[in-house]
């Protein structure tokens, strides 16, 4: 049994250990926000918080997360300031990557408030998006840090 | 009985009934469906409670049709835009497509052009009706009243909102003949936020690889390592018993793992071992493929397009320009990889999937279990992008659901078959590799005089349902299009065409033909404007006279992009232009070389006609996402056989542009009154030509290969 907590809550889970987080939350506890993408860590769309950080949950084994606390998309509110910023931008195409987008700013502004452009680069490059939103999910990074949003993407 | 006819007797009984058949609304939670008794129409219901749903029979796949299309219903229904919701339409004849026959299908970059009238007639109907119940129950004549933001307005200060009447309005007669408003637009035009980021940024979005269903399993496909392998035999011992597993089963698309989750069914696909009959799909690699390739683009093709005689003039010419052009395979990789629900029962079966193709997708998986079309039910979820790949001219990840669901039969539970990365990068459906072949002269002004074209490729449409209604005297035209009906004007222009055969199974890609033409048109007459010694934006506007359209967007993308204005050293710029899907478009690249020797895009331009708009910020959101798919395109991306396996998996492979390698981008939208044109596609064919021409410009290097990279560069460089 892997006991672990998810958006607040605890959980327990009859799984072998090895078993990816990604596929225990979205199976298990039918949280299917934190997205299968390639299942390689190369793509972001799995990103959650374990403990404050962001992770891959498609190569993390839940035997990991033991006694951890994780959060997803869904534990984050909706009136946070990266949910808001990522709405007035209308930085969503498909959608299907923007939840590991999300938990990766939200992350980057909790370090760091007010991120350069370099910031930025740094921590979302492990954020695939095949829609191309790259630009307007830098602005809406820059608007939830409070800076003024620049037109035309960077 | 039809849908209209169900809709029109629900509506006689009550809203009770209409209640029961509610459409699936791909968001979890969503509110529970509206007491609608006003449905004059497929496309829309109003409720008791003034909601105003939309239903829209095109797939949504980033492209802002969930919006966009209830803009166009609502901008003549005059309702309150804040009451509007959308749901998915199911597949019925009324949500076919408007123009493509009796199919429905997103696709072809037509769903605001082919739904235009369709819905602004709906939502026209429907005010009629609205405002003929209010008039009835005021007794006053109808021109007397007018409808507004959701209430309709009578004399003497009279007003009832559309949910107050919607009871009333459903007992009238549908007008045959609805007037469209006149007057100034209150929606259209405007960049109204998307009815469903909400529901994309908190998770809530279900695409199809998120259903679920109670007892539902879950397979993985072991496919042939090769195209056109079949199962010699296997042994599954080892993989049922792997906790979890439950089945393993044998169907056309390869040996299936059903198990209880994702995970233990990929464990259970590691432990099989099977024995696979290669075939001829053992032999196809792509570096033998290039030279056959190269071999034909030497020999005559099938004429595609003939003014003058370009062979007749090319012989004489003093000085002549020859020169190959490549691209190769492409994967869509749409960010959700392939994946489709089935629930397979006696007499029905329940297909929940994100699809582009939902007619021929559900004639395909009534053949296969054994069906009538009418029994089985296609549910759109969510697209996690499609850019094609989701309307399978094979219906490939359908077909092998329902294979899967069939052989599974016993089980009696639903089954959702997953794609890993790497299963959906090598089980094909690829952009066709291309070969072009370009022979021109000049004349004495430099201008091009003759341009004989041959392209070599597979044809997208042969050997599928569509090859009698689009190959025409052996033309694809999705081959050829883009050179075939260039707008230059060249006198002598010759345009023909190889079409060979192999396994490898090809599909439109975001832009079809566009995205290997404009690369080479654009491309090669930038060339010809160097060697003539032009300035490569002043040469394509003399050649487009009599083409006021494309011109246009040229200029404009000139100009904001500062053509022709200093650049810090090693910087260049190039342009590009093109019209495809009934739209035009301009880029201005700005590129330099890294420290590595890589093509660093610093800004690109964008200027696009795409006639009357729906929503402008949707339409600039679309020029940044296929600006970045076209870079993708133009600097990293390739698919390769070697022994006939695919030699990439995953996005270390097979990258894509990331945030760090993002330009920035600009998009002017020109204001025009033209009709609608498409909009998901145009904006990928000219990104890697105006990249190409922007590294000429900045090195002297000329590729005529893509992807772009540090090597090709290098070598090119080296060449002069």
């Amino acid at each position: 049994m892997i006991v672990f907590n998810v958006n607040g809550k605890e959980r327990r889970v009859d799984v072998s250990p090895d078993t990816p987080l990604l596929w225990v939350l979205r199976e298990k506890l039918e949280l299917t926000g934190s997205k299968f993408g390639c299942g390689e860590g190369l793509c972001g769309a799995c990103t959650v918080h374990i403990d404050g950080h962001p992770q891959r949950s498609c190569i993390t084994p839940v035997g990991d997360v033991q006694g951890k606390k994780v959060v997803t998309i869904e534990g984050v509110p909706e009136n946070h300031p990266v949910k808001k910023a990522w709405l007035a931008q209308e930085v969503s195409q498909c959608g299907y990557c923007q939840p590991g987008q999300i938990m990766s700013a939200v992350a980057l502004l909790e370090k760091k408030p007010q991120p350069t452009d370099a910031d930025i680069d740094s921590a979302m490059s492990g954020n695939l998006c095949r829609c191309g939103t790259y630009g307007r999910i830098r602005r809406a990074i820059h608007a939830a840090g409070g800076k003024p949003a620049a037109k035309g993407g960077k | 009985m039809s849908r209209r006819q169900f809709v029109k007797s629900s509506v006689l009984a009550g809203g009770g009934l209409l209640l029961a058949c509610h459409l699936p609304f791909y968001v979890r939670d969503a509110a529970a469906a509206v007491d609608a008794v006003f449905a004059p129409n497929a496309y829309l219901r109003i409720g008791t409670d003034d909601s105003v749903t939309i239903i829209v029979n095109k797939s949504e796949m980033g492209q802002g049709v969930y919006t966009s299309l209830p803009m166009l219903l609502a901008e003549e229904l005059c309702c309150d835009w804040k009451r509007v919701t959308f749901q998915a339409s199911p597949v019925a004849p009324e949500y076919n497509h408007a123009q493509f026959g009796p199919i429905m299908v997103t696709g072809g970059s037509t769903s605001v052009r082919s739904e235009w009238d369709r819905l602004s007639l709906a939502g026209a109907a429907a005010r009629e009706m609205l405002i003929a119940a209010a008039a009835q129950q005021w007794q006053v004549d109808p021109s007397a009243c007018r409808a507004e933001n959701g209430v309709v307005l009578g004399p003497g200060g009279k007003q009832s909102s559309f949910g107050k009447l919607a009871a009333n309005a459903s007992k009238l007669p549908v007008p045959k003949e609805p007037k469209l408003k006149s007057g100034a637009k209150k929606l259209l035009g405007k960049s109204l936020h998307r009815l469903d980021s909400p529901a994309k940024i908190n998770g809530k979005a279900v695409f199809g690889i998120d259903v679920t269903a109670p007892g539902m399993l879950t397979a993985v496909i072991a496919r042939p390592p090769v195209f056109g392998g079949k199962v010699s035999s296997f042994d599954a011992t080892r993989a049922l018993a792997v906790p979890g597993v439950k089945q393993v089963v044998v169907v056309e698309a390869g040996v299936a793992v059903i198990a209880d989750g994702y995970w233990p069914a990929v464990q259970g696909r590691k432990l099989l071992e099977i024995v696979w009959d290669e075939g001829e799909g053992a032999k196809v690699s792509t570096p033998a493929m290039r030279e056959e390739y190269a071999r034909l683009s030497a020999t005559p093709g099938v004429v595609a397009r003939k003014d003058g005689d370009a062979p007749a003039v090319l012989a004489k010419a003093a000085k002549r320009f020859e020169v190959e052009y490549e691209v190769p395979y492409l994967a869509h990789a749409p960010m959700e990889p392939l994946n489709c629900f089935v629930d397979l029962k006696k007499e029905s079966c329940r297909i929940r999937t994100g699809t582009q193709f939902q007619t021929v997708d559900r004639g395909a998986a009534a053949r296969i279990v054994g069906l009538n079309p009418e029994q089985v039910t296609i549910e759109t979820t969510f697209l996690g992008g499609g850019f094609g790949r989701r309307a399978c001219t094979g219906s490939d990840f359908v077909s092998e659901a329902a294979q899967v669901a069939k052989a599974a039969r016993v089980m009696k539970q639903p089954v959702k078959v997953i794609r890993s990365r790497e299963d959906d990068m090598r089980a094909g459906y690829y952009r066709p590799m291309w070969y072009d072949r370009v022979m021109a002269c000049l004349d004495a002004k430099g201008m091009p005089l003759a341009w004989h074209h041959r392209i070599v490729g597979q044809s997208i449409i042969a050997g599928t349902l569509f090859e009698q209604a689009m190959i025409k005297d052996g033309i694809d035209d999705t081959s050829v299009e883009g050179a075939a009906n260039t707008p230059y004007a060249i006198p002598n222009l010759q345009v023909e065409l190889h079409s060979p055969k192999n396994p490898v199974p090809v599909l439109w890609w975001r832009s079809v033909g566009h995205s290997h033409t404009a690369f080479v048109m654009e491309s090669f007459l930038d060339e010809l404007a160097h060697a003539a010694g032009k300035d490569p934006y002043q040469y394509r506007r003399k050649l487009l006279a009599g083409h006021p359209r494309t011109s246009k967007v040229l200029e404009t993308a000139a100009k904001k992009g500062d053509w022709g204005k200093p650049l810090p050293a090693g910087h260049g710029r190039g342009i590009a232009v093109h019209e495809s899907f009934g739209s035009f478009i301009a880029q201005v690249a700005e590129v330099s070389l890294d420290n590595r020797g890589n093509i660093k895009v610093h800004r690109i331009v964008c200027a696009i006609d795409c006639g009357r708009i729906v929503n402008p910020d949707t339409i600039k959101a679309q020029m940044e996402s296929a600006i970045t798919f076209g870079l993708t395109a133009a600097l990293y991306g390739a698919i390769t056989l070697k022994d006939g396996r695919v030699e990439q998996g995953n996005f270390d492979g097979y990258p894509l542009v990331r945030m760090q390698a993002m330009p920035k981008v600009e998009v002017h939208i020109i204001k025009s009154s033209e009709p609608p044109g498409g909009v998901g596609e145009p904006g990928v064919p000219p990104t890697a030509p105006a990249v190409a021409n922007a590294l000429f410009a900045a090195t002297g290097a000329r590729l005529r290969s893509l992807p772009m990279t540090a090597e090709k560069i290098k070598s090119a460089v080296k060449r002069g």
